[in-house]
């Protein structure tokens, strides 16, 4: 693995300060809603790069608590690469660099000191191929988290295993079979299973990275299905390059693109209603109408 | 030159892909005699060792201690528990060192110390059997006095260590990013991915690796003769020197008496055989967990 550079700008805002002044920003960086819903994430001038190549340029977004956000845009445009800077997991890269602020609940990710395991403990992903572990079974794939936060309970387990996979509508169809290997399942069930591995650990957020994009439609459905049920209890950040599903699924949608030779920009932030039917920038209108990518 | 009796003619390419039809064959024929060159001295080295092994083989040979040179009967105990001990000390040593290393170079290693260990362990997979055999000859044999079946192992674990290294390492190469990804975003540590997720996925293909280091070094005599020396008698004393198939193989198929010879190819094919039995037995073992490579 070579050396992760991290190194933030905003760095130097006093911490306090930048807490008291969260609903100002909300009003200041893009914000989806009006509405003075609690803030999940909130992440200020956010630029991420691969080497000297930036793939994310300056972006900020405020994101509301128990709702479903989807980023959309052409292949290249930064979505992924920017949620997977909201969990730490970008720095992974060869050479990876983010700067600007990403605070959790108010809180900097990327502060000094901060264990990116905890913060990805808080901001569970989901990824784009169905990836279970080969080696485990259904049980144990849903429990390896909480195995890796070191609880030991059977009893606890157990019964985090069973609500996790009832979470992620998948109960019904493993409940006789949890022993058997993850692998086992098919694409849709293997999704769903990762899912409920994800929210077993209980993480505030849920980030989804392309989740369907390897998976029929009928599977394609049942996430669709599920995560607006999930919505309920945790905050999902969804990056689609399917429109349909973004205007199915989201509250807000997030136009990005790379642009002039910026690459990596945000566009557009708006209700998904608002985005799909009344959308701001000509680009923004363009992409939906199918005119690009 | 399409004609209604030859509707698959292809006009102006038709030489061409006669001549590309030709080479195919050639190709594959050549291919089949490769295969072939390969396999037969296989077959045949089996096919001797059944049929010069097998009739020499008797209870005896596995239960009684060499008798003194030129009666003949006796077995070969003292050699088959010698093999036994000194390679199993050889894995106890090596195994954990090498996976120790592979684990290393694969998830730490991609930088420049990873580079120079990766160098200094193909140095140590080329570098001749005899001459790790010297090397330990003067690290443990000279100091202790006396040769000894810890120094014959010692000499073993250094030969198995490259081999099992550099397998490790490319098994853990192959687990999937995706995988280990998977684990991160789960708030795992990187030890712990690599504990509980990557080394659990690349078991199946460690093991054949620690098969292979170990067929390897079962059969080796030469680290051995001025490391753990031999021994005409039984002895379970590893700082005693001690006695190894391999090694009595050579001295009983150079040797002048007509039952040597049947014991040295007795002894061939119990080395072959058990290797073999080992071999797939851990691998029915293991190798049933299902790896998917994604």
């Amino acid at each position: 693995m070579t050396e992760v550079q991290t190194s933030r700008k905003a760095d130097t805002l006093p911490r306090l300060g930048a807490m008291m002044t969260q609903t100002a920003a909300a009003e200041a960086a893009p914000g989806a809603e009006t509405a003075d819903a609690p803030i999940a994430i909130s992440a200020r001038n956010v630029s991420a790069w691969y080497g000297a190549k930036q793939a994310v340029t300056n972006i900020s977004m405020e994101i509301r608590k128990n709702s479903v956000t989807a980023l959309i845009g052409p292949s290249g445009c930064g979505k992924s690469t920017y949620i997977r800077c909201f969990n730490r997991m970008h720095e992974f890269a060869p050479n990876a660099r983010v700067e600007g602020t990403i605070l959790l609940e108010g809180a900097d990710i990327y502060a000094h000191g901060i264990d990116p395991a905890r913060v990805r403990q808080r901001i569970g992903m989901v990824f784009q191929k169905p990836n279970p572990f080969p080696t485990m079974s259904i049980a144990e794939n849903v429990a390896a988290g909480l195995r890796f936060m070191g609880v030991r309970s059977k009893s606890e387990i157990g019964d985090r295993v069973e609500s996790s996979l009832k979470l992620a509508a998948l109960w019904d169809e493993v409940k006789d079979d949890l022993k058997k290997p993850g692998i086992a399942l098919s694409g849709g069930q293997q999704q769903r299973l990762c899912i409920a591995r994800t929210i077993a650990v209980e993480p505030e957020v849920v980030l989804m990275d392309e989740p369907c994009s390897a998976l029929d439609p009928v599977a394609t459905l049942k996430i669709e299905d599920l995560m607006r049920g999930l919505a309920e209890r945790y905050t999902i950040i969804i990056v689609t390059h399917n429109m349909q599903q973004a205007a199915r699924v989201s509250d807000s949608t997030a136009f990005m693109l790379s642009d002039e030779g910026v690459t990596g920009q945000l566009i557009e932030y708006a209700p998904t209603q608002d985005l799909f039917t009344n959308p701001k920038d000509k680009r923004t209108e363009d992409y939906i109408s199918g005119r690009f990518g | 030159m399409t004609t209604p009796n030859q509707p698959w003619a292809l006009g102006r390419t038709e030489g061409l892909y006669l001549r590309r039809k030709a080479v195919d064959r050639i190709m594959t024929g050549a291919m089949i005699v490769a295969v072939a060159l390969a396999v037969i001295p296989l077959f045949l080295i089996l096919f001797y060792l059944l049929k010069e092994g097998i009739p020499g083989l008797s209870l005896s040979l596995f239960t009684d201690e060499p008798n003194r040179p030129g009666k003949p009967g006796g077995g070969v105990h003292n050699a088959i528990v010698g093999s036994a001990i000194m390679v199993g000390m050889a894995l106890a040593i090596g195994v954990p060192v090498a996976i120790g290393t592979g684990i290393f170079l694969s998830e730490y290693g991609q930088n420049r110390i990873g580079g120079y260990v990766r160098f200094v362990i193909e140095v140590m997979a080329g570098i001749p059997s005899i001459t790790v055999g010297l090397f330990v000859y003067g690290l443990i044999v000279l100091r202790q006095g006396h040769f000894s079946a810890i120094a014959g192992s010692v000499s073993l674990a250094i030969l198995l260590i490259p081999i099992i290294a550099r397998i490790t390492e490319e098994m853990l190469l192959l687990v999937p990013r995706s995988l280990r990804e998977a684990s991160y975003a789960l708030g795992a540590s990187r030890w712990r991915t690599v504990l509980r997720i990557v080394l659990p996925t690349a078991l199946p293909g460690i093991i054949t690796g620690v098969m292979l280091g170990l067929s390897r070094i079962a059969g080796e005599a030469a680290p051995l003769l001025f490391t753990a020396l031999g021994n005409n008698f039984y002895t379970t004393d590893v700082t005693a020197p001690m006695d190894s198939l391999p090694r009595r193989i050579y001295i009983y198929a150079t040797g002048p008496y007509d039952y040597w010879h049947e014991q040295a190819w007795a002894m061939s094919f119990i080395l072959v055989a058990v290797i073999l039995v080992i071999s797939l037995s851990v691998r029915a073992l293991f190798g049933s967990r299902v790896t998917v490579r994604q």
